[in-house]
């Protein structure tokens, strides 16, 4: 199930591949988090990684089969770790998801708001027949590296 | 597998408060069961909570979203929630949200529990 080898020796990467189903995402979040905690993120960085990608990974649950997988890729880069997030299910056309308006409090719509907020670089890509890719960044601080 | 799990837990403050105790992770395979708990409270007719989170190590939207759906089907009966947690990362979970100016935040039970008096 997991997976790690180096991109060209020089970009260390591990895979990790989820059935889809809310049982399994804790597991995709503590991986991201043992990765995390080896480059030296902070406790609170760790935090916000395993947050958004629960997020991604409960987002993809809910526009996948259970019969589909997630797959989680962590890429070590010096300056922070790179994790996409790959379902095969319906994709929704990127330029929809979007951040909630705050205004209102209400059930639902949280979860790419949170994304958005604790990562430092976000980006969707939908590819019509084969599902959506979450690519986020979250930077190493100045103290860890 | 990693499955993570809640417990639950109620008892009776002050009469018409329940205080509510959560313990674990409240992710989306563990948020359906306290949505499920809360839930039957209400149906029964309790509409006042402290829901003490001090052991939450973990929530994410669909907890929140729990939350929310709660506050709104007690406050349909004149009811109210308190938050009971000095979880710095639920904290900031709150505040990144909004929803810090949506729930009332106490550091303790007795403190959370006197203010839906």
């Amino acid at each position: 199930m997991m997976q790690a080898r180096e991109v060209g020796a020089e970009i260390p990467e591990i895979e990790v591949r989820i059935p889809s189903r809310a049982e399994w995402v804790a597991l995709a979040r503590l991986t991201v988090a043992t990765v995390a905690a080896r480059m030296h993120f902070n406790v609170d960085e760790i935090a916000d990684l395993k947050l958004a990608v629960a997020e991604a990974c409960t987002n993809a649950i809910q526009h996948a089969r259970e019969s589909d997988e997630i797959v989680i890729t962590c890429r070590i880069y010096d300056e922070g770790m790179q994790v996409t997030i790959r379902d095969f299910g319906v994709g929704t056309e990127a330029e929809r998801i979007r951040s909630r308006d705050l205004g209102e409090p209400r059930v639902g719509g949280l979860g790419v708001y949170l994304i958005r907020a604790l990562m430092d670089e976000v980006e969707y890509s939908v590819e019509a027949d084969s599902g959506t890719v979450l690519t986020m960044f979250k930077r190493l601080g100045d103290s860890n590296r | 597998m990693a499955r993570v799990d809640i417990n639950m837990q109620v008892r009776s403050a002050n009469g018409s408060i329940a205080v509510v105790s959560l313990d674990g992770e409240i992710d989306v395979y563990t948020s359906p069961k306290v949505k499920d708990f809360i839930g039957k409270l209400i149906d029964k007719g309790t509409y006042t909570f402290a829901i003490d989170m001090q052991n939450v190590r973990y929530i994410d939207s669909t907890g929140l979203g729990v939350l929310i759906g709660g506050l709104k089907r007690v406050r349909e009966h004149g009811g109210a929630v308190t938050l009971v947690s000095t979880n710095p990362q639920t904290r900031k979970i709150f505040d990144i949200t909004g929803l810090i100016k949506v729930f009332d935040i106490y550091d303790s039970v007795d403190e959370a529990v006197d203010a839906l008096k």
